[in-house]
């Protein structure tokens, strides 16, 4: 009742290697268990350890990086196991157009109804490209859903009330960057980069087994990545300080890429950002667009998952050529439009 | 990891979001308004805990010996740290290190006209920022807020606001002046009474402006339910 084969060599961090049945089928509960007692043995110290305030800081803001995603990626699970299972491949070659130039566009524009942050898109993207779509659309919409939503546009025209331009702004330069890496994947891409999807492994299944099959299998596989984002992130929000910004807010060249830079690392969701882009004051309006329209298409969480989805060949090409890409157009946007 | 490790994963992230949920809890973490949500992925991942344990019981699909890989396991560890440490809101340490988030309000509410006044912490920084403390002129005002002490000694009365989850949370602080407690310790929560003045001072860190308050009583309070000012979310 797999859902999904992929090779488990390729793209996990550390993936399993090839699988012993006999040894490792007792073991991993036992493992589970075993980390669950030793834990709660050693909760004194533990506690201890982490009363430092550093160390709390670092524990708040993964645990709250992890909880604030968990129910987004679950919703973009349901949708993307609800695609793979009820949602005939016919129904996306009649709705996309034909000639995959055209379909780019088509679904990075698709991408503003599904209200939700990267966490959601991310798992929906990878049933879309299973489901026959054109990796180019796919990934465009990828790029484009999270930071064209309504909800997301209203954000930020509720945190730059005195700047309602940022949200056109916003708006357009996510999209260009969406449908250009759409056409970019399309002149550039190779499938062989993309760890193959798996064909119809719910043919012979029940769909029901197939549905819980799927959402079990994107929930441990995005799940465990996004663990791995909240990490990183954590650490950057409790350790490097935010006077080290003040240095950079002086240049203007420096200062788009310098807070083009806090977009990855802080990883933040893509509702909540314009918020923190509007208390970046010191910098200008121009480098806090790019803020915005980096933060949804490339930051720590989003590559870890996008490694553990599509594999790490992909990730490791898609997430630089996105950043170097958003940075420029996110410039001259606002040239024209700040 | 196999089936039955990831059933009882999921289940265990399962219940602890529901936990979390069910409880106050979450409101150290995310916003208020993701509560519905929040339960509704807690119950998802137990049905899909459930599921598993229900088909594989039936007997092995086609694909029995598939594993998800070992990155998985790392979903036990925001388990872990919900459950043993349950780590507190944000408080003097990231307010310190994060500038004033302090942002004019787009208008002021008319204020009752007697008796002293209770208002939000941020309500009052901006009303004495960008309203030139019109409305709170010789009157006692009450705020309530943690304590954090800033590298050069100034205390403040601060309150972490927050727009999605901690980590955007963002500090608005106010300056302590007057008839401060001779002992301050920092993520103490108090109930500061006190009257407008106009002194101010800019944060070390983003510049963003720092409005004070002449204290003459502080009282030690219980923290708050919601730790983080929401106000700004609707």
């Amino acid at each position: 009742m797999a859902v999904t084969k992929s090779p488990p060599t390729q793209g996990a961090a550390s993936s399993a290697g090839p699988e012993e049945p006999q040894g490792r089928r007792l073991d991993s509960p036992l493992v589970l268990i075993t980390v669950l007692v030793l834990a709660v043995l050693a909760q004194g110290p533990i506690r201890r350890m982490l009363g430092a305030p550093v160390m709390q800081t670092w524990t708040t803001v993964f645990v709250a990086v992890v909880v604030q995603a968990l129910p987004f990626l679950v919703l973009g699970v349901l949708l993307s196991a609800a695609i793979a299972v009820f949602v005939p491949p016919s129904f996306f070659a009649r709705a996309l157009p034909g000639r995959p130039a055209l379909a780019v566009p088509v679904a990075g524009a698709a991408g503003a109804v599904l209200p939700g942050c990267e966490c959601a898109s991310v798992p929906v993207a990878g049933a879309l490209i299973r489901r026959g779509v054109t990796p180019a659309a796919a990934l465009a919409f990828l790029l484009s859903a999270p930071a064209v939503n309504p909800i997301v546009l209203t954000a930020t025209a509720v945190a730059f009330p005195d700047n309602p331009e940022m949200v056109p702004a916003r708006l357009v330069a996510s999209l260009l960057v969406a449908c250009a890496m759409g056409w970019l994947w399309l002149r550039l891409g190779r499938t062989d980069w993309l760890r193959p999807p798996a064909r119809s492994s719910y043919d012979g299944q029940g769909r029901g087994a197939a549905f819980w099959g799927s959402v079990r299998h994107d929930v441990m596989h995005a799940g465990g990545f996004l663990v791995l984002g909240a990490i990183a992130a954590a650490t950057l929000k409790a350790v490097v300080p935010e006077t080290w910004l003040r240095t950079a807010a002086d240049n203007p060249v420096v200062a788009v890429l310098a807070l083009a830079a806090l977009a990855v690392l802080l990883s933040i969701c893509s509702e909540a950002d314009a918020f923190v882009a509007a208390s970046l004051t010191q910098f200008s309006l121009t480098a806090r667009l790019a803020f915005l329209v980096v933060g949804p298409m490339v930051d720590l969480k989003l590559f870890a998952m996008q490694a553990g989805t599509f594999g790490r060949d992909f990730a490791l090409r898609f997430a630089p050529a996105t950043f170097a890409l958003a940075v420029p157009v996110s410039v001259l946007t606002g040239a024209v439009l700040l | 990891m196999n089936r039955q490790a990831q059933a009882a994963v999921l289940f265990l992230l399962g219940a602890t979001l529901l936990h979390a949920g069910l409880t106050d809890l979450y409101l150290r973490y995310v916003k208020a308004g993701l509560r519905p949500l929040l339960l509704l992925s807690g119950a998802v991942l137990i049905a899909a805990a459930l599921a598993t344990v229900w088909y594989e019981r039936r007997g092995p699909g086609g694909h029995a010996g598939h594993r998800e890989p070992r990155v998985s396991w790392l979903l036990a560890v925001p388990v872990l740290a919900l459950i043993l440490v349950a780590p507190p809101a944000l408080g003097s340490y990231s307010a310190v290190r994060t500038g004033t988030a302090l942002q004019e309000p787009y208008g002021f509410t008319k204020l009752p006209e007697s008796g002293p006044l209770r208002l939000a912490l941020a309500d009052y920084a901006g009303r004495a920022v960008y309203d030139d403390g019109r409305s709170l002129r010789d009157r006692q005002l009450k705020i309530t807020g943690f304590v954090a002490l800033d590298r050069d000694g100034t205390p403040y009365l601060v309150r972490m606001t927050l727009n999605c989850c901690a980590a955007d949370a963002q500090p608005v602080k106010v300056g302590l002046t007057g008839h401060i407690p001779p002992v301050l310790q920092p993520d103490t929560w108090l109930e500061v009474t006190g009257t407008y003045t106009a002194r101010r001072t800019h944060d070390p860190v983003n510049d963003g402006p720092i409005p004070f308050i002449e204290v003459t009583e502080a009282r030690p309070v219980a923290e708050p339910r919601d730790p983080y000012d929401e106000t700004w979310n609707s």
